[in-house]
C-alpha cells in the first residue's frame, strides 16, 4: 500500500517511528514496577531537557549553562497552573513549554550579541540567579520550602485503581515522542540547515541571505521551550518544586548528559536522560558496596560518576550515540560485505532488518 | 542529524532494546500489599504489613550524608542504627531484627522525591523513619499520605508536621520551632523583665516559627529591633555586621537568635569586633557547643575561638551530652563506643540514639504483628504518655501528631552545655502559657 517513497518523506517516516515507540513503551510500562514508571518520568523529563540543549549547543553551536533555570520556570508554571488554578493538564504542560520559551525569547535576545566564554558566563547567572527569585517573591512562589505538585489523576475511564506513576509514564513518554517528532522535523527542515549554517560559519551564512541573529534566538526559544516542558514533566515527578531543586548543579547535569549522550543527535539525548537518572544510582549502589568508611563512600559514588563520564568521553568522543553508530557501521560491515554470507547466528538479524530500507546507505554523515 | 531509514531502524531497535534492559535490570519487584485489618497481640510473628517479615521490620529514611547540610546531620542516621544493631543484638523487637536503610539526598528535595519512591515502591519499607529537613521532607509528604506509608518523627521543628487531618501518616519528633520560642521569650521575661530585646532570625519556616514563639511572649513595647537574613550562600557571604550593629544601636540588652550554626557564629564574631555584649538566647538548632566552637574557629581564621560562646544561653529536650552522670547518656555513650565508634560523640549522636529508642518504644505498643494503621494507633493512644530519653512528654494524640512539647534551659560552659532549672512545657497556640513540667525521667530499660 504505502511506497517506499511515501514513508521516506521524514515527517511520515518519524511519526511512524514515533507511534512504533509509543505504543512499545505504554505496553512496556505495564510489566514495570510503579517505581520504575517514576523512573521512567524522570527520564523523559531529562530527555526532553537535554534534547533542547542539544539543538542549541549542537546544531546552532551557541552554549547554555542556564537550562536548570528554563526547567525551573516550566516547572513553577506547572505547579501555578495545575496545582493552584486546577487547568487541563495538557494546557499546563503547554504553557509551561511556552513560559519557558518566553524566557529564552529574552535570554536568547541578549545571547545573539555573545559569544563562547561571556555567552556561557550570562547562562552561567541565569542559572545561579532565577532560582533566588523564589525567595524574592516568597508569597506567591513559596520561598525556600517552594510549591507542592499534585500528581495528574488517571483520566477517569482508566478506574480509581489505576497506579498514577504508570500515568504519570504514560503522559512522559507521549511528551518526548511529541518533542521528538517536533525536534526531528525542525531540524532536517530549512530551519534545521540554517542552524547548522551558522554554527559552522556565521560569516558564511550571513552571506547566504540567513539572518544569524534571529536564527540564533529562535533556537534559544525552541530550546528553552524544551526545557520548560522537561520542568513541567520534572514537577509532575517529584511532587514539589523548589529552589533547591533547580541549582546549578542541575544545568550542568543537562550538559552532561547532552555531550555524554552525542552532542546534536536526539537519539543521544535518551541516552543522555537515562544516564543522568542512573549513573548517579550505580555509582552510590557501587560505592556502597565496597563497604568503605563512610565519608570516603559516600563521596566515592560522586568520584565513581565522574571517571564514567571520562572514559565514555574518551572512549566515543562523539558521545554514546556515536558509539552506537560505529557499533553499528562494524556490525554492518560484517554482516553485509561479507559473500553471501546467510548469517547463521542470531546477530544477523539486526542486518537483516535493516537491510530492505538500506538502499546505498553508506558514507552517511551527522 | 540526517536521519536515514537504516539508522532510524538501528535507532529504534537501540531504544527498544535500551528499555527493554533497564527493565530487566531493575527486575518488576511486585508490591505485596497484604494488608491485614486486625492486630494480633500474642502467638507468632507473621509478615503483618509491607516491611515487615516473621523475623525482620525494614524502615527507610532519607538524610543529608554529603552536601551543605551533611557536618553533623549526617552522624544523626549512624546512630539510630547503632542503637538498632544494639536492640538487634538484644533480642530484637518481639524477636523481629530492625533493618535501617538510609539514603543520601543531599538535602536537595529533587533527590528526596527519588529517593523515598524507590524505599517505598521498590524496598517496600515499613515506614519512614526521621526524613531530614524542612523543604526536603516536604517533598514526599503528600506521596506519604497517597501510599500510606506512616512518616515517623520527621527530623525538623517545623510546625507542618502536626497536621492529623490532612496528614495522618505524618507524625513530628522534636520541639517545634514555635513552641521552643515560647520557651526561650517566657525564659527572657522571668530574667529579663523590661529589657530592650532585638531579635535575628532565619527568614523561612524556622525562623518565623521562633519568631510567632517570642512574640507570644515578650511584649511588642519591649522589642526594639528585628534583623533577618537569608539562609543562602549570598545571603551569610558578607556576615551580619549590618544586622548585629542595628540591634546594638537600637541598645538592645538581650538578643534572641533563630540562626542555624554558621549564623550563630557569625552573629558573635560580629559583636565582638564591635564590642557588643548583650545576653544571648539561642535556638537549639544554632547553639550546640562543639558544632559552635568549629565554626567560631574556622572563621574568624584562628583568631577567636569557644571563649566566645560562653554564657551564651539555651534550651534542649534530651539530655545534654556532655552530661555523663544521666543514666541514658551513659547507656548511649556505650552503645556509641561499641556500635558506632568512628562517629564523633555529640548532640547530634544523642539525637540519633533518642529518635530510635522512641521508634522501636512505638513498634512495641503496636502489638505483635502491626499493620502500618496499628503503628498510627499506637503513636494517638500511648504516644503521649511515652517516657524515655526525652525530658518533656510527647504531644501526640488524635488531634495532635507534634514531638516533644517543651525544654530545659542551659548555658554554654567551656565547651559543655550545662543544663539546669525546670522543664518548661507549651502548646503552639497563644492561649496556652508556658508552664513547668514535673514529671521525671525513667531510667532506661535493663532489657529490649
Amino acid at each position: 500500500m504505502l511506497s517506499a517513497g511515501f514513508l521516506r518523506r521524514p515527517l511520515v517516516r518519524h511519526l511512524v517511528i514515533a507511534v512504533v515507540l509509543v505504543v512499545v513503551l505504554f505496553l512496556v510500562t505495564g510489566i514495570l514496577s510503579s517505581y520504575n514508571n517514576f523512573q521512567i518520568a524522570l527520564i523523559a523529563s531529562y530527555v526532553i531537557a537535554v534534547a533542547g540543549l542539544s539543538l542549541l549547543t549542537g546544531l546552532n553551536g551557541q552554549i547554555s549553562l542556564g537550562h536548570g533555570a528554563f526547567m525551573a520556570v516550566g516547572a513553577y508554571t506547572t505547579a501555578l497552573l495545575e496545582t493552584h488554578q486546577h487547568w487541563p493538564l495538557a494546557l499546563v504542560l503547554a504553557l509551561s513549554a511556552v513560559t519557558a520559551a518566553a524566557a529564552g525569547l529574552v535570554t536568547g535576545l541578549g545571547a545573539a550579541r555573545l559569544r563562547g566564554p561571556y555567552l556561557a558566563g550570562a547562562t552561567l547567572a541565569l542559572a545561579v540567579g532565577l532560582p533566588e527569585l523564589t525567595i524574592k517573591f516568597t508569597s506567591t512562589l513559596g520561598g525556600e520550602s517552594g510549591l507542592p505538585v499534585n500528581p495528574p489523576p488517571p483520566v477517569s475511564f482508566l478506574g480509581a485503581s489505576f497506579d498514577p506513576n504508570r500515568y504519570l509514564a504514560w503522559v512522559s513518554i507521549l511528551c518526548v515522542a511529541v518533542t521528538l517528532v517536533l525536534l526531528a522535523n525542525l531540524v532536517t527542515s530549512r530551519f534545521g540547515r540554517d542552524f547548522r549554517a551558522v554554527r559552522d560559519d556565521e560569516i558564511a551564512a550571513s552571506l547566504s541571505g540567513i539572518r544569524v541573529a534571529g536564527n540564533q534566538v529562535l533556537a534559544f526559544v525552541v530550546s528553552a521551550a524544551c526545557a520548560g516542558l522537561g520542568g513541567a514533566i520534572y514537577a509532575l515527578a517529584t511532587g514539589i518544586v523548589n529552589p533547591a531543586g533547580f541549582t546549578l548543579v542541575l544545568s550542568i547535569a543537562i550538559l552532561t548528559g547532552t555531550v555524554i549522550g552525542g552532542l546534536g543527535t536526539l537519539a543521544g539525548a535518551v541516552w543522555g536522560g537515562i544516564l543522568l537518572v542512573y549513573l548517579p544510582r550505580w555509582s552510590e549502589s557501587l560505592s556502597n558496596g565496597f563497604k568503605l568508611n563512610k565519608v570516603v563512600s559516600s563521596n566515592l559514588s560522586l568520584g565513581l560518576y565522574g571517571v564514567v563520564l571520562i572514559v565514555v568521553i574518551l572512549a566515543f568522543p562523539a558521545g554514546l550515540q556515536g558509539g552506537v553508530r560505529q557499533a553499528g557501521r562494524a556490525l554492518r560491515s560484517r554482516f553485509m560485505s561479507g559473500p553471501g554470507s546467510s548469517g547463521s547466528t542470531g546477530a544477523a538479524a539486526p542486518a537483516g532488518v535493516s537491510t530492505p530500507v538500506a538502499s546505498g546507505g553508506g558514507g552517511e554523515t551527522s | 542529524m540526517n536521519i536515514r531509514p537504516n539508522r532510524s531502524a538501528w535507532r529504534l531497535g537501540a531504544v527498544v532494546a535500551v528499555i527493554g534492559l533497564v527493565a530487566a535490570a531493575c527486575g518488576g519487584s511486585s508490591s505485596n500489599s497484604t494488608n491485614s485489618t486486625t492486630a494480633n497481640t500474642s502467638g507468632t510473628n507473621t509478615a503483618s504489613a509491607p516491611g515487615i517479615t516473621a523475623t525482620t521490620i525494614t524502615i527507610g529514611s532519607h538524610q543529608p550524608l554529603t552536601g551543605p547540610a551533611a557536618p553533623g546531620y549526617s552522624e544523626i542516621a549512624p546512630a539510630s542504627n547503632a542503637l538498632f544493631k544494639y536492640v538487634n543484638a538484644h533480642g530484637g523487637v518481639d524477636g523481629r531484627s530492625i533493618n535501617y536503610i538510609y539514603e543520601d539526598d543531599g538535602y536537595n528535595p529533587a533527590n528526596t522525591a527519588t529517593v523515598v519512591r524507590k524505599l517505598v515502591l521498590q524496598d517496600n519499607v515499613f515506614a519512614i523513619f526521621n526524613g531530614l529537613g524542612t523543604p526536603t521532607h516536604q517533598a514526599v509528604l503528600s506521596f506519604l499520605q497517597t501510599e500510606k506509608v506512616p512518616d515517623l518523627f520527621v527530623a525538623s521543628g517545623c510546625d507542618c508536621w502536626d497536621n492529623p487531618t490532612q496528614d495522618p501518616e505524618t507524625f513530628g519528633f522534636q520541639t517545634d520551632y514555635t513552641i521552643e520560642g515560647k520557651v526561650l521569650a517566657s525564659y527572657e521575661q522571668a530574667h529579663y523583665k523590661g529589657e530592650k530585646v532585638g531579635y535575628l532570625f532565619q527568614n523561612d519556616d524556622f525562623g518565623q516559627g521562633g519568631v510567632k514563639g517570642f512574640d507570644q511572649e515578650i511584649p511588642s513595647s519591649d522589642v526594639v529591633s528585628r534583623q533577618s537574613y537569608d539562609a543562602t550562600a549570598a545571603g551569610l557571604a558578607n556576615g551580619l555586621g549590618n544586622q548585629v550593629s542595628a540591634i546594638k544601636a537600637a541598645g538592645a540588652k538581650v538578643v534572641m537568635l533563630d540562626t542555624i550554626p554558621v549564623a550563630t557564629a557569625l552573629t558573635l564574631l560580629a559583636a565582638a569586633e564591635i564590642g557588643y555584649n548583650p545576653v544571648w538566647i539561642v535556638s537549639s538548632v544554632g547553639g550546640d557547643p562543639p558544632t559552635l566552637s568549629g565554626l567560631l574557629s574556622s572563621i574568624s581564621k584562628g583568631k577567636a575561638g569557644a571563649s566566645l560562646e560562653n554564657g551564651v544561653i539555651s534550651a534542649s529536650y534530651l539530655p545534654s551530652f556532655s552530661d555523663t552522670a544521666n543514666p541514658w547518656i551513659a547507656l548511649f555513650k556505650s552503645i556509641h563506643d561499641q556500635y558506632d565508634a568512628s562517629e564523633p560523640w555529640d548532640g547530634n549522636t544523642v539525637y540519633g540514639m533518642a529518635v530510635a529508642y522512641t521508634f522501636v518504644q512505638t513498634m512495641k505498643a503496636a502489638g505483635r504483628n502491626p499493620t502500618r494503621a496499628d503503628v498510627l494507633k499506637a503513636l494517638e493512644t500511648d504516644g503521649g504518655s511515652f517516657t524515655g530519653p526525652g525530658l518533656v512528654p510527647f504531644g501526640y494524640s488524635t488531634s495532635h501528631h507534634n514531638g516533644y512539647v517543651g525544654e530545659q534551659m542551659g548555658v554554654v560552659e567551656n565547651g559543655a552545655f550545662n543544663m539546669s532549672g525546670p522543664v518548661y512545657r507549651t502548646t503552639d497556640s497563644s492561649g496556652t502559657p508556658v508552664t513547668t513540667y514535673s514529671g521525671t525521667q525513667p531510667a532506661p530499660p535493663t532489657s529490649f
